[in-house]
């Protein structure tokens, strides 16, 4: 194995035990990112500098007996919705294109303070909408298991780095399955954990009330040692959960014993049914045979309201973006339209020109469609009744919780699609997040892993559990990794077919690199 | 003056807005200061940048149930925040952080009477809700032919109440009583500056007018830009003569919004209201919800100060004041203040009362003066009045004496001295000075040897006049008396 393909761990015992140092497995992660980000095209800002000087820091520390936390220098990607200081964060729209922030996220202090080596600053659907990476304003990302398919999104850059080496681990957010569709589509694991267990001060709000941050790592043990760093409280989110709702936040590798004896899985038929690829079943019920095997008591359950998931959701997200999203009127950062004449628009005409110039066509959508929801003589009867489906949402999950350790589920209903494939549909494409839209309506944590190919391409098993039961979903997760292969598996970067030509990604990978 | 009281009911409804004089702001921990330098007072939270979230500030709560238990409000035992959406430059993330169904305290109260104090005449006005919400900054804009304006951002996130009445005021004289009434109760428990000219206390008002007898509520005009108590009062006048001649005339309201012009003394129409403005309100999502039990609501209401009403009783009931005194002394806590601090040091609490309602406050009044920001301080009143006891200043001469503490903050001993005011009760300097007067006006004295009283004054008077006015009167009365 070459080293950038590595898990975080296993370059963490290497610089432990001084095989390597920080800036050696640095070097090698770059090295690899120069080789394939002209394929793959991850990163739509690279701080290969800033990088180095992390890494030779931590290096330095560690030569002089330091007692370094376990991942320091591992390199470490991040979203490019995660704002850090000094570094331009885009959220891959025109809007931020050029939007440094003067404050970092909670997460990105923890990571940093922690001795992560950032890489850079990973590519995604436009203000984390989508779930193709094809609405990213500068260019689409591709799937290294299948260049000519979308690795899925909205957190595609850091699903693909991840996969294809350019990164050991991402942090990457998920409104309604942008951790674990992608993390499904690359074939490696993502984490979406409970509401409030992750501080969002500093990632760009998307849909308030259903984002959050979680790893995208090669296997479960890095996931837990990811959530390790930046779960717990954060007095600057008032959304947060005081001491994670568990007291202090407990060290979520001791859940991985590889013991699920006893444990009780659900699984609801509603997530069975039409529109998934016959494929994706097949394997996802290959895998409840494993867990079967593992002692693990799986039973069929159901979910009645899981089929209102999908228009309850985009109801509440879109309402919430477009209130999040009215600061991007170019008055005080970010893009601003400019006369042709070069004169000065009047507001008005600034406000709308900014706004129709500087979002891309999903967001404007979004916008409208949210607008309209929340517009008296709508509200009643689609925001409140949105909420309202909400409530039975949780309700659902919260009865077969009483009777069910975890749920499971595919956590897409289809293996990666072509780029372009869905591009003209948006309807399809929402469908991509019919499994993984209900976890986060219900606040609850779940956990994409992977679990068997079609086609060669990966295929995801979602787990989802109650209120911070992260623990058991990583150690079910776990279990279930130590019997199969798959998370050793690597992605080929293979040429498939000709790639559908996907509007406006001509671009290339030239884009405003740092 | 105006003749619509005859025919026509006016009616009006205030919103008042006050500045919470916190630390810091509302949901970040930038400072909560009035005039620094522009876009000084900020941070990422306020600047409303990216992926930035509020984080209440639980002092804004705090001051926010003191106003609601002040004005007799019931206390939402669940409420929320919600996001009032609108564009304009001076609002960084282009929503307001608000209360919209769920206020923090609603159906309060406020006894109001024209002329002040707390008697029969008084008026229950309703208060139909309190909340909070967060500020906007400032807009300057280039002067004229320049085509850009520049945005102040330190005002935003800074916490506000919005405190609404029923309308229920009927007169713009008890609009402004109730403004004057609603300040002094905010500076009571001392949570704002309630400074209009610096915009930490505004004023919108709703006015609209009836037939008397009529309930129905006519379409209203929204008075806004009135930067004191008594524009308020004039533009309120104003509008309802206006109104009412719409009325007299048959003619049809609009619902519109007018400017008060302080120049013209005219309000002036800034725009008709076509359509409710859509705010598309829903809850903030970024702040949970709060829940206010019954233990928070007892401690802030036993930390509530002595409010104005009780403070009247009180001041009746201890310094023997009459109605009247005790309603303007608690009309402003400094004035009340100013009060007991000189009652605790003086025993005749009704001098105290006259000195300090008379000269005082017509010397505040003249120099447009707050109590705080006068150099008079009650130990220097207490003092003087000891002085007139002592017989060592005459009442005359203490005012003299009065204007200069309040005017040069000395101390009165050292003014009589430095202004040769001490009063003459030397009675044979003063001897002298009658002798001469009697041999001046043989006359007049004859006249009171008749028994014309008016005599005596005349006689009086001269012997002040001799003395610049620092003869001890009732010494002067005695000798004269005596001589003639």
């Amino acid at each position: 194995m070459e080293i950038y393909d590595l898990t975080a761990h296993e370059l963490a015992d290497l610089l432990q035990r001084g095989e390597m140092t920080s800036e050696e497995v640095t070097g090698a992660i770059f090295q690899r990112i120069h080789d394939v980000e002209p394929d793959i095209q991850a990163y739509v800002t690279i701080t290969e500098e800033q990088a180095y000087e992390a890494a030779r820091q931590v290096d330095g520390e560690r030569r002089q007996g330091k007692d370094l936390p376990y991942l320091a220098g591992v390199p470490a990607g991040l979203k490019d919705v995660l704002c850090t200081r000094g570094i331009r964060t885009t959220c891959s729209s025109r809007m931020l294109e050029h939007f440094i922030p003067p404050y970092s996220a909670t997460v990105v202090e923890k990571l940093a303070a922690a001795g992560a080596v950032f890489t850079g600053k990973l590519n995604m659907d436009e203000f984390a909408m989508g779930s193709s990476t094809e609405n990213s304003a500068f260019f689409p990302t591709h799937n290294p298991w299948d260049l000519s398919r979308v690795p899925g999104g909205s957190s595609g850059g850091p699903a693909a780095a991840v996969a294809a080496g350019e990164a050991p681990y991402a942090l990457g957010t998920d409104t309604g399955g942008s951790i674990r569709q992608p993390a499904s589509l690359c074939g490696i694991v993502g984490l979406k954990p409970t509401y409030g267990l992750v501080s969002r001060y500093g990632m760009v709000a998307f849909a308030s009330s259903l984002d959050q941050i979680g790893p995208m790592t090669k296997d479960v043990r890095d996931c837990a040692l990811v959530l390790n760093l930046i779960a717990g409280y954060d007095p600057l989110d008032s959304t947060s959960a005081p001491g994670a709702g568990l007291g202090a936040v407990p060290d979520y590798t001791a859940f991985l014993t590889g013991e699920i004896r006893g444990l009780r899985i659900g699984v609801p038929r509603e997530f069975f049914g039409d529109g998934l690829d016959s494929a994706v079943a097949e394997a996802v019920k290959a895998s409840l045979g494993k867990l079967a095997g593992l002692g693990a008591v799986v039973d069929e359950c159901s979910f009645p309201h899981a089929e209102y998931s999908v228009p309850c959701y985009y109801l509440i997200a879109p309402a919430e973006a477009s209130s999040n999203l009215a600061r991007y009127d170019g008055v005080h950062y970010g893009y601003r339209a400019v006369a042709e004449n070069g004169g000065a628009y009047d507001l008005m005409e600034m406000y709308t020109n900014t706004r129709s110039q500087g979002f891309g066509a999903e967001v404007k959508r979004r916008i409208m469609l949210g607008t309209y929801a929340l517009s008296s003589g709508y509200y009643d009867a689609y925001y409140l009744q949105a909420l309202k489906l909400r409530t039975l949402i949780r309700d659902d999950f919260n009865r077969l919780f009483d009777q069910f350790d975890a749920i499971v589920s595919p956590t897409s209903p289809t293996p990666p699609f072509r780029l372009g494939e869905k591009s003209d549909d948006p309807l399809s494409m929402y469908l991509s997040d019919v499994y993984t839209i209900p976890v986060n309506l219900a606040g609850i944590p779940a956990i994409s892993i992977p679990c068997g190919y079609t086609d060669g391409l990966p295929v995801g098993l979602q787990l989802m559990g109650p209120v911070f039961s992260e623990g058991t979903l990583l150690r079910i997760a776990h279990a279930f990794e130590q019997d199969t292969p798959y998370h050793q598996d690597r992605a080929p970067l293979k040429r498939g077919h000709a790639a559908v030509s996907p509007a406006g990604r001509e671009g290339g990978d030239s884009h405003g690199r740092l | 003056m105006a003749g619509y009281n005859d025919r026509y009911e006016v009616v009006i409804g205030l919103e008042v807005h006050v500045e919470l004089h916190t630390r810091t702001k509302a949901f970040c921990s930038c400072p909560n200061e009035f005039g620094s330098e522009p876009n000084t007072n900020v941070c990422p939270v306020c600047m409303g940048l990216p992926g930035v979230l509020p984080v209440i500030n639980r002092t804004v709560l705090e001051y926010a149930l003191r106003a609601g238990l002040a004005l007799n409000c019931e206390i939402a035992s669940f409420s929320k925040f919600d996001r009032k959406n609108y564009y304009y430059p001076d609002l960084p993330k282009n929503y307001q952080i608000s209360q919209y169904d769920l206020p923090l305290c609603r159906n309060g109260y406020l006894d109001v009477a024209v002329d002040g104090g707390e008697r029969p005449g008084a008026r229950r006005i309703g208060i139909t809700r309190v909340h909070m919400e967060e500020d906007a900054g400032k807009l300057m804009h280039g002067e004229a032919g320049t085509d850009y304006s520049l945005v102040d951002v330190n005002r935003c996130g800074v916490p506000l109440l919005e405190i609404v009445s029923e309308p229920d005021l009927r007169t713009p004289e008890e609009a402004r009583a109730y403004l004057e009434k609603l300040k002094a109760i905010l500076e009571y428990i001392d949570i704002s500056d309630c400074k209009m000219e610096e915009g930490s206390l505004r004023c919108d008002a709703n006015i609209s007018v009836r037939p008397v007898g009529s309930t129905v509520l006519n379409p209203k005009s929204e008075v806004k830009n009135m930067n004191s108590f008594r524009a308020v009062q004039h533009a309120l006048a104003g509008e309802a003569e206006r109104l009412s001649a719409i009325l007299a005339e048959g003619g049809q309201f609009l619902l519109e919004t007018r400017g008060w012009d302080e120049a013209s003394g005219l309000t002036v129409q800034m725009r008709i209201k076509e359509e409710a403005s859509d705010y598309r309100y829903f809850p903030d999502p970024d702040l949970v919800p709060l829940v206010i039990g019954p233990e928070l609501i007892d401690r802030v209401r036993s930390e509530l100060p002595e409010l104005p009403a009780a403070k009247q009783q009180r001041f009746m009931a201890n310094y023997g004041l009459p109605a009247y005194d005790a309603g303007v002394l608690t009309g402003s806590r400094a004035l009340a203040d100013f009060y007991e601090a000189c009652v605790a040091a003086y025993h005749d609490q009704k001098v105290v009362s006259n000195w300090v309602m008379g000269e005082f406050l017509k010397l505040l009044k003249a120099h447009n003066l707050e109590v705080a920001a006068s150099r008079l301080t009650p130990s220097h009143l207490v003092a003087m009045l000891k002085l007139i006891d002592q017989g060592t200043i005459s009442g005359k001469i203490a005012k003299t004496i009065f204007e200069e503490m309040f005017l040069s903050g000395g101390r009165p001993e050292e003014i009589v001295k430095a202004r040769g005011l001490v009063q003459i009760s030397d009675e044979g300097e003063l001897g002298a000075v009658v002798r001469q007067v009697l041999e001046d006006h043989p006359g007049v004295a004859e006249d009171y040897r008749n028994g014309k009283e008016k005599a005596l004054t005349f006689l009086v008077g001269q012997v002040m006049k001799a003395t610049r006015g620092q003869a001890n009167p009732q010494l002067v009365n005695r000798l004269i008396k005596e001589r003639v």
